[in-house]
């Protein structure tokens, strides 16, 4: 538990080590990596730029689906932030444009906490409405319209460098390690753990359970906000009908695939973005190789059911006997 | 009928709503906007009929939208493209569809997996399938299609209610029968009040769930069809986030998404109180169209915690019993 990589990562790394040769195969210059006006261009940075808002996702999701929920209101979440970040962009300094735009994804979390932990709602309903309206005010934000901005500051935040790394992928380099801190140095991921393993025993043992579930869906709405400012920074405007549109599946996707379970208990942080960056290694890899983004769809439903089936109590219930069996002889 | 007082207070909000609409804009109260109401909303109310029994029966089914773009396409190439007779095409698409349905219920019951995740799965299956076969809108020039879209029911006052209607009001009465007196109807019910239950009680758990996906997946299908007949064209983006307007729209009618509860003619009312508010935005003229999401997340809002306050009450008895015991 204390290690960032626990040995059950080993499956995801050799899935992305796999799905990265095939990519090298139908593109043999993917792993070329240039550096021009002090920024690295390339295939592999790609990926990560282009998975940056569903690994920030993820990192919020992965908490809530520790706790035994769901958020599927965060592509909606994004449309709204992005809509006010871009709303505010020409005429606020950049602080306040984030201040506003994390703040309602931060509000919007609290609201969807407050539904789960408090009026005790199933969360895949709770998430539903907001999912459902979400999507709506952010349409209200820009009045129906796309709103572009030109402001360097917001524009940087999306398409920049530091270190030789696009500014979108280092804050969510930043935000896995400040996630990864504040839950592993402390005792709150057990708790958050323990929450989703069984929440009534948990609360019996003295756990917040309350306070944990609310925390976790702010969390996911302030990812969720800032995912929505990366979005629009990186095109410069906001298009509430399809910012974030249908991402809330990729980073359940992404969690799942990094072997957190839906039904709660033990989660891993960077094996959630590393399912991040499977999916996107994936679409970049159909992209590259000629064929039809439409072949995005049915290789991503192919994955879903493998990773499922390999998940599956039933099959795992097999592995374990196995691996029983074989340290019984050993 | 344990069911009844939610889908009482989803029929007072309909008829309250209606004439809410009806003072302000008297026209509403006419057979013309009622018999487009249901023609509009007809292929919404079919597969929202499959999503009630999914969800009493405490699953999910997030395909259905995928199923009915995947079916308009299919439909208009099997017709236009490969030559086939209208009728050949829709027994294809609906065995097709009632077989992709059954698959997903038997990969949820077989690996024990959650449903939201395996028809996600689907989802992405169907609509990618439907890309594969045509990124294109293929219009259907059949003249079945005509001779549906122009066959329509006078009604008094000059409304006309459409033959996709008919189909969608004989569906919906169908499954609230197939719901309320058959053995699998309750069948349904007890699986989504306990599965465990419901297994112990002698329920085939595994071949009905199969059999309700796949009564999901074959109304996705009819609903498909229907779609096709509406816009006479077969499209891979058709029914985009339809999936999302039926959730509401069966939660809106007074069924728990938790299961065990719920009725097909409450999810009916659903509908068409969606149907209302777009009706009432259209009229208004002034009003644009992201208000439809907000009030219809609002609805949800309002009937979840109504709900939620219902199974607080029906809960309390329970406890005062056990605390009297103890």
């Amino acid at each position: 538990m204390t290690a960032l990589l626990p040995r059950r990562g080993l499956a995801q790394i050799l899935a992305l080590i796999v799905i990265l040769a095939v990519d090298r195969v139908v593109s043999p210059q993917f792993f070329d990596l240039r550096l021009q006006d002090g920024r690295l261009f390339g295939s592999l940075i790609d990926v990560l730029n282009r998975g940056t808002p569903v690994a920030l996702l993820s990192l919020g999701m992965v908490l809530v689906i520790a706790t035994r929920g769901i958020d599927l209101s965060v592509g909606a979440v994004m449309a709204i932030s992005g809509a006010i970040a871009a709303s505010l962009a020409d005429s606020h300094s950049l602080t306040v444009v984030l201040a506003a735009a994390l703040g309602a994804g931060l509000i919007c979390g609290l609201w969807n906490g407050f539904l789960v932990a408090v009026l005790g709602m199933q969360p895949i309903v709770a998430t539903l409405i907001l999912m459902v309206a979400g999507r709506g005010i952010a349409q209200l934000i820009t009045e129906g319209r796309i709103v572009t901005f030109s402001s360097p500051d917001l524009v940087w935040l999306g398409n920049g460098s530091i270190l030789g790394l696009p500014v979108p992928v280092a804050i969510a380099l930043g935000m896995l390690i400040l996630t990864g801190t504040v839950v592993r140095a402390s005792a709150l991921g057990l708790l958050i753990e323990a929450t989703g393993g069984n929440a009534r025993a948990s609360e019996l043992a003295g756990v917040g359970t309350r306070a944990m579930i609310l925390a976790v869906y702010v969390w996911c709405g302030v990812c969720a906000g800032l995912a929505g400012v990366i979005a629009a920074a990186d095109i410069m405007g906001a298009d509430a009908n399809n910012a974030g549109l249908w991402l809330e599946l990729d980073a359940i996707l992404a969690v799942v695939i990094g072997g957190t379970s839906l039904f709660g208990g033990r989660f891993s942080l960077v094996l959630a973005v590393l399912g991040a960056l499977i999916i996107q290694t994936m679409n970049t890899g159909i992209l590259l190789s000629g064929y039809p983004p439409e072949f995005n769809l049915l290789v991503k439903a192919v994955v879903v059911l493998a990773v499922l089936l390999l998940q599956s109590p039933k099959l795992s219930g097999v592995a374990g006997v196995v691996t029983r069996l074989r340290r019984t002889k050993a | 009928m344990k069911g009844l007082p939610p889908v009482l207070i989803t029929a007072v909000v309909l008829v309250a709503g209606f004439a809410l609409c009806a003072v302000q804009f008297p026209n509403i109260a006419s057979t013309r906007v009622v018999g487009n109401l249901l023609t509009d909303n007809a292929f919404l109310g079919i597969v929202a009929t499959g999503m009630t029994f999914v969800i009493i029966s405490g699953g999910i089914d997030l395909s259905v939208g995928s199923v009915i773009g995947f079916t308009t396409v299919f439909v208009a190439l099997a017709i236009e493209r490969w030559g086939m007779p209208p009728l050949v095409a829709f027994v294809a698409i609906l065995a097709l569809s009632a077989a992709f349905g059954a698959a997903m219920g038997a990969v949820i019951h077989v690996f024990d997996l959650p449903p939201f995740i395996v028809t996600l799965a689907g989802m992405f299956l169907a609509r990618g399938a439907s890309f594969l076969l045509s990124t294109q809108s293929v219009p259907i020039t059949a003249p079945v299609y005509s001779t549906v879209s122009d066959f329509a029911l006078r009604l008094p006052g000059g409304g006309r209610l459409t033959a996709v209607a008919i189909i969608m009001l004989t569906i919906v009465i169908g499954g609230a029968l197939l719901l309320k007196l058959t053995r699998f109807g309750a069948n349904v019910y007890a699986l989504g009040g306990s599965r465990a239950t419901a297994s112990l009680m002698g329920v085939a758990v595994g071949r009905m769930t199969v059999k309700i996906y796949m009564l999901s997946s074959l109304l996705a299908g009819i609903a498909g069809i229907v779609f096709s007949f509406y816009t006479s064209a077969g499209y891979s983006l058709s029914a985009v986030g339809v999936e999302l307007d039926t959730i509401a729209a069966v939660v809106i009618g007074g069924t728990l998404l938790t299961g065990g509860q719920g009725s097909v003619i409450g999810t009916f009312f659903g509908v068409l109180i969606q149907g209302m508010i777009q009706t009432y935005i259209n009229f208004d003229g002034t009003l644009s169209s992201w208000w439809t999401k907000i009030a219809t997340g609002v609805l949800l809002f309002a009937f979840i915690v109504l709900q939620q306050g219902l199974v607080a009450l029906a809960r309390r008895p329970v406890v005062k019993r056990a605390g009297a015991v103890s």
